[in-house]
C-alpha cells in the first residue's frame, strides 16, 4: 500500500511539473505584451518599456519560470496585473462556487450513468434499451453551452423555477446558493453522464457473459440477484477509470457553464484572465485545476482497491 | 420413481445461418446413486444438454421434450420455479475454475450463498457450514482459506470449491461439464476421486461430460456417444469398452494416445502415428439429412444418407462373439441388452474393427 502512495505520489508530481511547463510556454508563445494590455494600445513607449521592466518581463523566460515555481513551491501565489491582488485572494470566493459545481455535476452524472446504464443493460437489445441509447447518443452530441441556453429558457424564463444566472453567495443562504447551481450542473453532468451511461451499458454486458456470472446463476440466483451481487461491482470497474479521466472534461466544463450562467466561479476567472493577458493568473488557475484532476484519479486509484481485492494484494 | 427422464429432449439455437439443432432427441433415464458420461468432440451438443437441464440456455436457444426431475418436467417450470431447482436439485461444476468464481468475493462468501437461499440459513450459520465443507472436498486449513479471494487459490482448490459450492445444498443431480480439462493431469486425478467419492458417500446422480474417454472410463456407470447433437451410441461403460460398434466411438478410441507405442519405435518398429479422424464437425446449421456421422464415416453408403439410423440394440454377434474379443483377459462378451448404436453397418463396423 504504501509503495503505491509513494508511486502515485511521484506520478503527481511529475505531472504537475510537466503542466507548469506546457502552461509557462504557452503562454510564453501567446502574442500579445501584458504591458501593452494593462496599459493600452495608446499608451507612450516608454511607461510600456517601465511597466515591463516592473513586471520583471524584460528578464530571461527561464529566470522567470524558475521563479514562478520558487514561489509556488513557497505557497506563494502571483499578484494579478489586472486586480491587484494575491491569486490566492481572488480563489477564495471563486472556489466556493466551482468545487461544489463540479462535485454535483459528478454526483449528478454518476446517478444519471449507473441508473441509465443498469436499466439499458437489463433490457439488451429491447426497447427501454435502444430509447436509453438514443437519449444518450443525443446528450453527447448536444454541447453544454447550447442545453445551458436551453435550460435556462425552459426552466428560467418560461417556468420561472430557477434565476437565468448569477450567485448570490453562501452567505445569503445554502438553499438559494444551491439553486443557483442546479441548472449549470445538470448543463455539465449531461454530456459526462451519457458517456458515461454508454460504457456502464457495454461494461455490464460483458461481464454479463463471465463464467462467474453464468455460476451464480447455477446456484440458484435469479437474474435481478445475479446483477446486482454480482454483475455490477465487477462492471463499476472500468467504469471508475472513466470517470477519473473525464474529471477534466468536467473541469474544462465548467470554464464554459460559468460563463454562460454568469457565475463568478474559477472557470470564468480563466477566460478573464486570458483575454486581460493576466499571465500570472492564468498559469497559477491552470497548475491548480491540473492538481485537482490529478488528485480527483489519485482517488480514482484507491477506489479500485476497494472494488476490486486483487489489487491489494499485488499491485498496491 | 425415476430421477431423471430426459425424453427428446432438442435445443434449437438461433444463430445467423439460420436455426442450429445443437441437440437432437437426447434420451436417458438416471436413477439415484447413479452416473451418466457424456462424451464427444467439442461443439457435439453435450454442454447444451448440461445447460438444457439446468434451464440456462443461451437465450437465442429454444428447448422441446421433456426434462422430467421426480415426474415433473422441468422445461415447464417458471424461471422463479427454475431458481428454487438450480443450486438446490440440481447443481453443476463447470470447466474453467479460474473464471467460474466470482473474483471479488471471497471463497467463503460464495459458497455461502447458495446456502442462505435454499437453506434460508444466516451468515454465520452459512459460513460454519461453508467451512464444513470446504474440509469435506480436502482443503487444508479451510478456516484461512474461507476468507479469501479466488485469486489467493491454486486451479486445484479453485475447482474443489466450486465442488463444495455444488454440493453446499446437497443436490439429487450433480452435473460436471469437463471438470478437470482445465487442471493439471496430477491435479485431474485426484479431483476425479473427490467427485466419484463423494457421488458414491452423497448417493447423488451425476451426469459427466468429458471429451477423455479415459476420464469417462473410469467414472461411469453408463455412456452416451454423442455426435452432431445426438446419442450415437449408449450403453454401460464396460460394455461399451469392450464392443465399440459406432463407427465414430470406434475413431473416438482409436484417436486416444496410447502408452507402448514408443516402446515399440525403440524396438526398431516404425512409429505409429497418432490417429484421427477425417473431416470435421459438421455445422450444427446445416446438418445432413442421414446419419451426422456419414461425410467423416469410411463405412458410408447411400442408406446412411436417406435417413437418421435409428438406434438399435447391439447383440454382441452370436458368430463371431469368441473371435471379437481381441483383447486378452476380457471374458467372452456378455450379452448386453441396454446397448444401442445408431448405425446401419454395424456388423461392417465390428467386422472392420476385429480384423484391425
Amino acid at each position: 500500500m504504501s509503495l503505491f502512495l509513494v508511486k502515485r505520489f511521484i506520478t503527481f508530481l511529475a505531472t504537475l511539473f510537466g503542466a507548469t511547463i506546457l502552461t509557462f510556454l504557452a503562454l510564453e508563445i501567446l502574442p500579445g505584451d501584458p504591458a501593452l494590455v494593462i496599459l493600452g494600445v495608446d499608451a507612450p513607449d516608454s511607461a510600456v518599456e517601465a511597466l515591463r521592466l516592473e513586471m520583471g518581463l524584460d528578464r530571461p523566460a527561464i529566470e522567470r519560470y524558475f521563479d514562478w515555481i520558487s514561489g509556488l513551491l513557497q505557497g506563494r501565489f502571483g499578484t494579478s496585473y489586472t486586480y491587484s491582488v494575491s491569486v490566492l485572494e481572488l480563489l477564495e470566493a471563486r472556489l466556493g462556487i466551482t468545487i461544489p459545481l463540479a462535485l454535483m455535476a459528478m454526483v449528478l452524472s454518476v446517478v444519471m450513468a449507473l441508473s441509465l446504464g443498469l436499466y439499458a443493460a437489463s433490457q439488451h437489445n429491447k426497447r427501454g434499451d435502444v430509447t436509453v441509447m438514443g437519449v444518450s447518443q443525443l446528450g453527447i452530441s448536444v454541447p453544454n453551452f447550447w442545453l445551458a441556453l436551453l435550460l435556462i429558457l425552459l426552466f428560467a424564463v418560461h417556468l420561472r423555477w430557477f434565476s437565468a444566472g448569477g450567485f448570490p453567495g453562501w452567505e445569503n443562504g445554502v438553499w438559494p446558493a444551491f439553486k443557483a447551481l442546479i441548472l449549470p450542473s445538470i448543463a455539465l453532468a449531461t454530456v459526462q453522464g451519457a458517456i458515461l451511461a454508454r460504457f456502464t451499458r457495454s461494461a455490464i454486458l460483458e461481464t454479463m457473459r463471465e463464467d462467474y456470472v453464468r455460476t451464480a446463476r447455477a446456484k440458484g440466483l435469479t437474474r435481478r440477484a445475479t446483477l446486482w451481487k454480482h454483475v455490477l461491482r465487477n462492471a463499476l470497474i472500468p467504469v471508475v477509470t472513466i470517470m477519473g479521466l473525464q474529471f477534466a472534461n468536467l473541469l474544462a466544463g465548467t470554464i464554459v457553464v460559468e460563463n454562460v450562467f454568469a457565475l463568478p466561479g474559477v472557470g470564468r476567472l480563466i477566460l478573464q484572465s486570458i483575454s486581460q493577458r493576466d499571465v500570472v493568473v492564468v498559469r497559477d488557475l491552470v497548475v491548480l485545476l491540473a492538481a485537482m484532476v490529478v488528485i480527483v484519479n489519485f482517488f480514482v486509484d484507491l477506489l479500485y482497491a476497494v472494488i476490486d481485492p486483487r489489487l491489494k494484494a499485488h499491485d498496491i | 420413481m425415476t430421477l431423471l427422464s430426459v425424453e427428446n429432449l432438442s435445443v434449437t439455437l438461433n444463430t445467423m445461418g439460420g436455426p442450429a439443432r445443437a441437440v437432437r432427441d437426447m434420451t436417458f433415464t438416471l436413477e439415484r446413486g447413479e452416473t451418466l458420461g457424456l462424451v464427444g468432440e467439442s461443439g457435439c451438443g453435450k454442454s447444451m444438454t448440461a445447460l438444457a437441464l439446468m434451464g440456462l440456455l443461451p437465450e437465442t436457444a429454444r428447448a422441446s421434450g421433456a426434462v422430467r426431475l421426480e415426474g415433473e418436467n422441468l422445461l415447464e417450470y417458471s424461471e422463479a420455479a427454475m431458481c428454487r431447482v438450480r443450486g438446490n436439485r440440481i447443481a453443476m461444476v463447470f470447466q474453467e475454475p479460474m473464471t467460474s468464481l466470482n473474483p471479488l468475493h471471497t471463497v467463503g462468501h460464495q459458497i455461502g450463498e447458495a446456502l442462505s437461499l435454499h437453506r434460508k440459513l444466516g451468515r454465520g450459520e452459512a459460513q460454519k457450514e461453508a467451512l464444513r465443507l470446504l474440509e469435506v472436498v480436502g482443503i487444508p486449513d479451510a478456516g484461512k482459506r474461507l476468507g479469501n479471494y479466488p485469486h489467493q487459490l491454486s486451479g486445484g482448490q479453485r475447482q474443489r470449491v466450486m465442488i463444495a459450492m455444488a454440493l453446499s445444498c446437497g443436490p439429487d443431480l450433480l452435473i460436471a461439464d469437463e471438470p478437470t480439462t482445465a487442471l493439471d493431469v496430477t491435479i485431474q486425478k485426484q479431483i476425479l476421486d473427490l467427485i466419484r467419492n463423494l457421488v458414491n458417500d452423497l448417493g447423488m446422480a451425476m451426469i459427466l461430460i468429458s471429451h477423455d474417454l479415459g476420464v469417462i472410463a473410469q467414472s461411469v456407470d453408463r455412456v452416451h456417444v454423442m455426435y452432431g447433437g445426438g446419442t450415437v451410441e449408449s450403453g454401460p461403460t464396460a460394455a461399451i469398452f469392450e464392443h465399440l460398434s459406432h463407427p465414430y466411438t470406434q475413431g473416438l478410441f482409436a484417436a486416444m494416445p496410447k502408452l507402448g507405442q514408443r516402446a515399440k519405435r525403440k524396438d526398431g518398429a516404425k512409429r505409429q502415428r497418432l490417429n484421427t479422424i477425417p473431416g470435421v464437425v459438421p455445422e450444427l446449421a446445416d446438418l445432413p439429412a442421414g446419419c451426422t456421422f456419414a461425410e467423416r464415416c469410411g463405412l458410408v453408403t447411400d442408406e446412411c444418407r436417406a435417413a437418421p439410423p435409428p438406434l438399435t440394440s447391439v447383440a454382441p454377434p452370436a458368430g463371431n462373439a469368441s473371435s471379437g474379443n481381441a483383447s486378452a483377459g476380457i471374458a467372452p462378451a456378455r450379452i448386453v441388452e441396454d446397448h444401442f448404436a445408431a448405425c446401419v453397418h454395424l456388423d461392417e463396423a465390428r467386422a472392420r474393427l476385429n480384423s484391425a
